[in-house]
């Protein structure tokens, strides 16, 4: 207690400069913390993706579409026990800038498989029943204040023309990393629009999504789906929903990159600061160590002390900047919600918080520590600290 | 005829140089010499003569080139680092010129520092804190930093820090070189006190001639030569 006592007050000798200091470990632990929940919020898409969901795509490319006659023939193969299918739609609602993804899927099956999207019974008959019916997530229903039973307009901008729902169902994430900014409509009503107004494109999806009984059998179903279609004339890419989700990834994974590397220079920016400050403090207190060495206190101690001070320097900071990353993340969240649905701090966002705090506090203490444990009695009290 | 007291402190061929670059300067030089306990020797001496040093030495927080020095029987030059700091935190009270007290702890805190390497309870250290701030006679301001304290007071918290677990020898450098003469005078006499009527064996390295006048014996150090008794 007595100790603790010490190390508290001796902390805040120099209230200025400890605050200053404290102040850039707030702001560093917030800036790391943020830019770790920002890296989260890329790959929140790759953690939310089932082992038992298999995506199946053109094998040329995604924007290549794929015959609807292909529905049966995958149903048949061993080990798939669901299929659905969809396209990307990208619709428009009223501005550019209010984006959302939208997508045309059979949404009977396609709500079997994401079982996380939690949709009232009664809503999803209504759903089913209705053509032009739209299911939208929660989030994105309270964002434009729709209720049940409100028409939504869309911009159709790969399928042209002004496209006309009726929203019949509102679903719930079943779990905090669930994405609730999504609309799903019925595909039929996209086929049906388009065999009028485009037949070429008619009886064409975007992607099968594919249940599998067995999810430590998904690679072997996958090879077995592409077998199926080798040599046709859309040949297939079956992979697991998390590769098809780090497809995306990949795709700007230099940003991801960077991204970490900065947030992990930032943390040795403010080591080279927190240890300048325990570098100035130990130079100030030479003296006193000088007289604890004299009173019998040994070189564990001492070094205990300036560790100890730096860690208290350290994890204030780190403590007020944990507490700021909510708000702020809250805050961040709200703003981009657009581009990241989801964007909640993890907990391992923290722990590497409280981690980071104490490397900074612990490597910022060791040359300090080495000059105040060595230095010689004689020498440490000749100086007037 | 009293009986001679036997030496606390027994200095035998002690010698210390300090290195500058590659010139060696010799600080002592071959020192003999016995205190004998409860003594009050006063060491005098011009700025470099090397009195802080054998001072230091024989309180064990230097080490000398050559030569024996025995504290209470106990061979100090011998002593690991460790057991030095064992040594030092049971054995010697320190008194310094400037004090060194620590800014953040109060009068009662700063006096109990000492106390924490032993095994004391906190009860019990509290009544020793009480009693060495109250021969001290600063039992009243057991809560004051040093910062609010003046420059005796100061010091004599110092002594109070130095007698608190109740040391086999005191060692003051310079303890009223910073004070103004009232209050040095203060100080003097506490040391004094300490050395007549609790038996004390005090060692006090001094420039001023009415400080080393309180001891009972003074000894002269120039350029690293021990001079005779003279008092």
């Amino acid at each position: 207690m007595y100790l603790l006592k010490l190390l508290w007050r001796n902390s805040f000798r120099h209230r200025l400069r400890t605050t200053l200091t404290i102040v850039g470990i707030t702001i560093a632990i917030l800036a790391f913390g943020m830019l770790r929940t920002f890296i989260n919020a890329w790959y929140a898409g790759v953690d939310a993706s089932s082992a038992s969901r298999l995506v199946t795509r053109n094998a040329i490319s995604l924007v290549f579409p794929l015959p609807i006659s292909y529905k049966d023939r995958i149903r048949q193969v061993d080990g798939v026990k669901t299929v659905s299918y969809g396209s990307w739609f990208g619709g428009i609602y009223i501005d550019e800038k209010n984006f959302f993804p939208n997508f045309a899927v059979e949404i009977e099956n396609y709500l079997k498989l994401y079982p996380e999207f939690v949709l009232p019974p009664e809503q999803l008959n209504a759903v089913v029943h209705d053509r032009k019916a739209c299911v939208v997530g929660r989030k994105l229903a309270e964002r434009f204040g729709w209720k049940i039973g409100d028409t939504i307009v869309l911009k159709g901008t790969i399928y042209p023309g002004d496209w006309e729902f009726v929203l019949r169902g509102i679903y719930r994430g079943k779990e905090q990393g669930t994405d609730e900014t999504q609309m799903f409509f019925n595909w039929d009503y996209l086929n049906e629009t388009m065999r009028k107004l485009v037949p070429r494109r008619a009886d064409q999806v975007g992607f099968y999504m594919v249940g599998v009984a067995d999810p430590s059998h998904a690679a072997d179903v996958a090879a077995a789906i592409d077998k199926t279609f080798r040599n046709s004339l859309a040949e297939t890419l079956t992979e697991t929903e998390k590769a098809f989700q780090l497809g995306f990834i990949s795709m700007t994974e230099a940003i991801i990159i960077a991204i970490q590397l900065v947030s992990f220079v930032v943390i040795i920016i403010i080591m080279a600061v927190v240890a300048n400050t325990m570098a100035m403090t130990a130079r100030e207190r030479i003296n006193e160590y000088a007289v604890f060495k004299t009173l019998g206190f040994r070189g564990c101690h001492i070094a205990g002390m300036v560790f100890g001070e730096s860690l208290v320097i350290s994890m204030t900071g780190c403590a007020i900047g944990v507490a700021l990353t909510y708000p702020v993340a809250r805050a961040f969240g709200t703003a981009l919600s657009d581009y990241f649905p989801i964007f909640n701090v993890a907990p391992v966002t923290i722990a590497m918080d409280i981690g980071a705090a104490l490397m900074v506090g612990i490597v910022a203490a060791i040359f300090p520590t080495w000059r105040a444990v060595t230095i010689r009695i004689a020498d440490g009290l000749r100086r007037i600290g | 005829m009293a009986e001679p007291k036997p030496p606390i402190v027994r200095i035998r061929n002690l010698s210390k140089s300090y290195r500058r670059g590659s010139q060696v300067i010799p600080v002592l030089e071959d020192i003999t010499f016995d205190i004998p306990d409860g003594e009050f020797l006063a060491l005098m001496g011009p700025s470099g003569s090397g009195k802080s040093t054998l001072l230091n030495l024989l309180a064990g927080i230097d080490t000398a080139d050559r030569g024996s020095i025995q504290v209470g029987g106990v061979e100090i030059t011998e002593l690991p680092e460790k057991e030095l700091a064992g040594w030092r935190a049971t054995h010697v009270g320190f008194i310094f010129q400037f004090y060194n007290l620590i800014p953040v702890l109060t009068a009662f805190e700063n006096v109990e520092l000492p106390l924490l390497l032993t095994h004391l309870s906190r009860r019990e250290r509290q009544a020793h804190v009480e009693t060495a701030l109250r021969v001290v006679g600063l039992a009243d301001r057991v809560e004051h930093y040093p910062s609010q304290l003046s420059g005796g007071q100061q010091q004599r918290v110092a002594i109070a820090r130095a007698l608190v677990t109740d040391p086999t020898i005191l060692v003051a450098d310079e303890p009223t070189g910073d004070l103004d003469r009232y209050s040095a005078e203060e100080i003097l006499n506490l040391i004094d006190r300490l050395n007549r009527e609790a038996g004390k064996t005090v060692i006090m390295v001094t420039h001023d001639p009415r400080a080393a006048e309180k001891a009972h014996t003074i000894r002269y150090l120039e350029k690293g030569i021990l001079s005779d008794v003279s008092a």
